[in-house]
């Protein structure tokens, strides 16, 4: 995983709450079996509308997105999450993530920053006054900056560390292989296997 | 120390204790007892291991099915559908290459995973229970902790059987009283969501508790617990209790002899103790509950059936307000509409909520010796091909066909419609599904979510209705209350 330190890119304001992940990306995208080249899946339905915020300039070539609260709800597709760094997302703003896409944020390397509702509503009026503004989100600091807005976010120690490390999850834990092994010798017996299957 | 029943089963699952307490704690590692696997969300895993040299660690601990994307109609026939057809083709030559045992289409035990894992008597009380899939919380309903998890974990579980979890807070819903004939499981989830609303039970593990809970079989605790998710909850667990292990006993996987006395000592011991303390409760009145259905784009947008459609002005929060104004654009509703007076195009009877014997019995209790209405079009697709048999050998499969629904080969279907069982534009459908998102059911479709026996009574009417808005039938059986 690739580190991230601060990141400064055009914001986008989706002034929406409840963005979940079927809109995020459709499931017809997810007969692929690849995890790359989901750029044209991102909010393929609502891109169909040359309304939407990304069908505008300056806002196509955003990189931060600012959302209403609960963004990523519904499926734990992990495509949502790469469909959003494929088009070029580094970073998605909100007042309040679903905790699956949280985590899977937490695992490709796009910071799930959470910020209070209020801070929100002054980015979003921000980047309609003057849209290409861009923002800055300094997870060193735990803090955007968007014109004269200074505010604080939340994320977990544990995920902004292994973020600005670029750690790798599977790695970190191979490194306590032996606590595994321990562990499995204590499994009591009537718990199930899977092997050898058994039949109705 | 005092502990909910989710405590206890995280704390019997810790191979390594995370340091640091309060805003500094590491997540703690735990243990996985099951990873379901399906074709949608395993083939990056798969690969991601085979890139980084590593093996699969617990095959025995594994099992595969195919479901999402699978067609429900000449199931014997290759997959018209290329890209679809690659990526069936990509789990079965997975699950070859890293040893997992694989229940493919056409197979008797092949169904959606979460049907197929507690009929295989492979979910059961006190364990871990993942998949690449955010409905897994259904396994909650045996008083397991289980969870949806993106591929990137599918792939940590894959390597190392274990995951490392963030502390989570615990809710109870407590559910009390007796719920009246034709209002089900489904209605107390969909009443649930919509009380503490999408974002209500995140970072939560909810606890269903009460007397209504415990007098709920266990296929209606899995209705339940599968919605959890929709509430924003990862988990949602219920205590075991006899109702668990009557169904649990005699299933291929379940304990046998000496393993099951042991195995029930230790279930007894799954419960949230008196002097357990939740971060938060939530009561819902069971006697009063009415039929629910949602009339919106998420979950949580639900209102009785007997009641209208709801206007924006009634929210006073601004961004439901403004979500609220989006949905009804979007599902073509006025404010003030009845429900009731919802004309329907299509009934879809499947999903992993309600798929199971006891949703098709319900549903087919409703339509027996009725019509359906000319212009709907109905669905019933099991959820697992052992379902189907069952529902086959009572003769459930002609109630459906002398209806005039179509009945189908099992898999997820029209719920996520991702295999070619879609809404049409516009299109709008009774679904007894868990999702009513924007084109979820198809590009521009329109979906209520609501129980099979509403579902089939809408079937008959052709508007939004309750089986008790039906004339009585001629030799009908009467309605079941507890099912479903």
């Amino acid at each position: 995983m690739e580190k991230f330190t601060t990141h400064t890119g055009i914001g986008v304001p989706l002034r929406q709450s409840n963005v979940d992940t079927d809109q995020i990306i459709p499931a017809v995208y997810l007969k692929r079996i690849t995890r790359t080249g989901f750029e044209d899946a991102l909010f393929s339905a609502w891109r169909k509308d040359p309304a939407f915020i990304l069908n505008q300039a300056p806002f196509n070539a955003g990189s931060v997105l600012v959302a209403g609260p609960d963004f990523g709800t519904g499926s734990s597709r992990e495509h949502a999450v790469w469909a959003l760094k494929d088009y070029g997302f580094k970073t998605v703003l909100s007042s309040r993530f679903a905790d699956i896409f949280r985590g899977n944020s937490g695992k490709q390397g796009l910071l799930a920053a959470e910020l209070a509702q209020d801070d929100i509503e002054l980015i979003w009026k921000e980047l309609e006054n003057a849209p290409g503004t861009e923002v800055t989100v300094d997870l060193v600091s735990k803090t955007v900056i968007c014109g004269n807005i200074v505010a604080p976010f939340e994320i977990d120690d544990y995920t902004r560390w292994r973020l600005l490390e670029g750690l790798d999850d599977i790695g970190l834990t191979l490194q306590h292989e032996e606590d595994i092994t321990a562990y499995e010798a204590t499994r009591p017996a009537f718990k199930p296997t899977t092997l050898p299957a058994r039949l109705s | 120390m005092a502990k909910t029943l989710a405590e206890k089963v995280w704390d019997a699952h810790v191979v390594r204790k995370g340091d640091g307490e309060g805003a500094n704690a590491q997540p703690d590692l735990l243990f996985i007892d099951l990873h379901l696997v399906h074709e949608v969300t395993s083939p990056q895993a798969f690969e991601g291991l085979r890139l980084a040299g590593r093996k699969l660690r617990r095959p025995d601990l594994t099992i595969a099915t195919e479901d999402h994307n699978t067609p429900t109609l000449d199931i014997d026939k290759p997959i018209a559908d290329l890209t679809s057809r690659t990526q069936i083709q990509t789990l079965r030559n997975n699950c070859a290459e890293f040893g997992v045992r694989l229940h493919s289409l056409g197979d008797a035990e092949q169904g959606i995973v979460h049907v197929v894992g507690p009929q295989l008597g492979l979910t059961q009380p006190g364990m871990t229970v993942v998949c690449g899939d955010s409905h897994t919380s259904t396994h909650g309903a045996f008083g397991a902790l289980a969870m949806g998890i993106g591929t990137s974990e599918v792939e940590h579980v894959m390597a190392t059987q274990t995951l490392s979890l963030k502390p989570f807070k615990t809710m109870a819903i407590n559910v009390e009283g007796t719920l009246r004939p034709g209002v089900t499981a489904k209605d107390i989830i969909l009443a649930v969501i919509a009380k503490i609303g999408t974002g209500g039970g995140q970072g939560y593990v909810l606890e269903y508790r009460g007397s209504a809970i415990r007098a709920l079989s266990m296929e209606a605790r899995m209705t339940i617990c599968n919605m959890s998710i929709e509430a924003g909850a990862r988990a949602g667990l219920v205590a075991p209790d006899q109702t668990t292990y009557d169904y649990m006993f005699g299933r291929p996987h379940a304990p046998q002899g000496a393993d099951w006395d042991a195995a029930v000592e230790y279930w007894d011991t799954l419960r949230t103790d008196d002097d357990a303390t939740f971060d938060v409760k939530v009561d819902l009145d069971a006697d009063t509950l009415e039929p629910f259905v949602t009339w919106g784009t998420n979950p949580g947008q639900g209102v009785s059936l007997s009641a209208s459609v709801p206007s924006p002005e009634d929210f006073g929060d601004e961004n439901a307000k403004a979500a609220a104004e989006r949905a009804l654009q979007y599902m073509g509703l006025a404010a003030g509409t009845p429900m009731k007076d919802i004309r329907v195009d299509t009934v879809f009877l499947g999903s992993c909520t309600n798929s199971r014997m006891e949703d098709l019995r319900a549903a087919a209790d409703i339509i027996r010796g009725r019509q359906k209405d000319p212009n709907i079009r109905m669905l019933v697709v099991p959820g697992s091909a052992r379902v189907r048999l069952e529902a086959e050998a009572e003769g459930l499969d002609k109630v459906f066909k002398d209806f005039g629904a179509e009945w189908r080969f099992a898999g997820c279907s029209m719920c996520l419609g991702m295999n070619p069982d879609q809404l049409e534009v516009g299109e709008r459908c009774a679904s007894t599904s868990n999702r009513n998102f924007e084109g979820r059911q198809g590009k521009g479709g329109r979906t209520h979510l609501v129980s099979p026996v509403v579902a089939a009574a809408t079937a008959i009417r052709g508007t939004l209705s309750s089986p008790s808005d039906l004339d009585p039938a001629p030799e009908s059986a009467a309605i079941r209350t507890s099912a479903a």
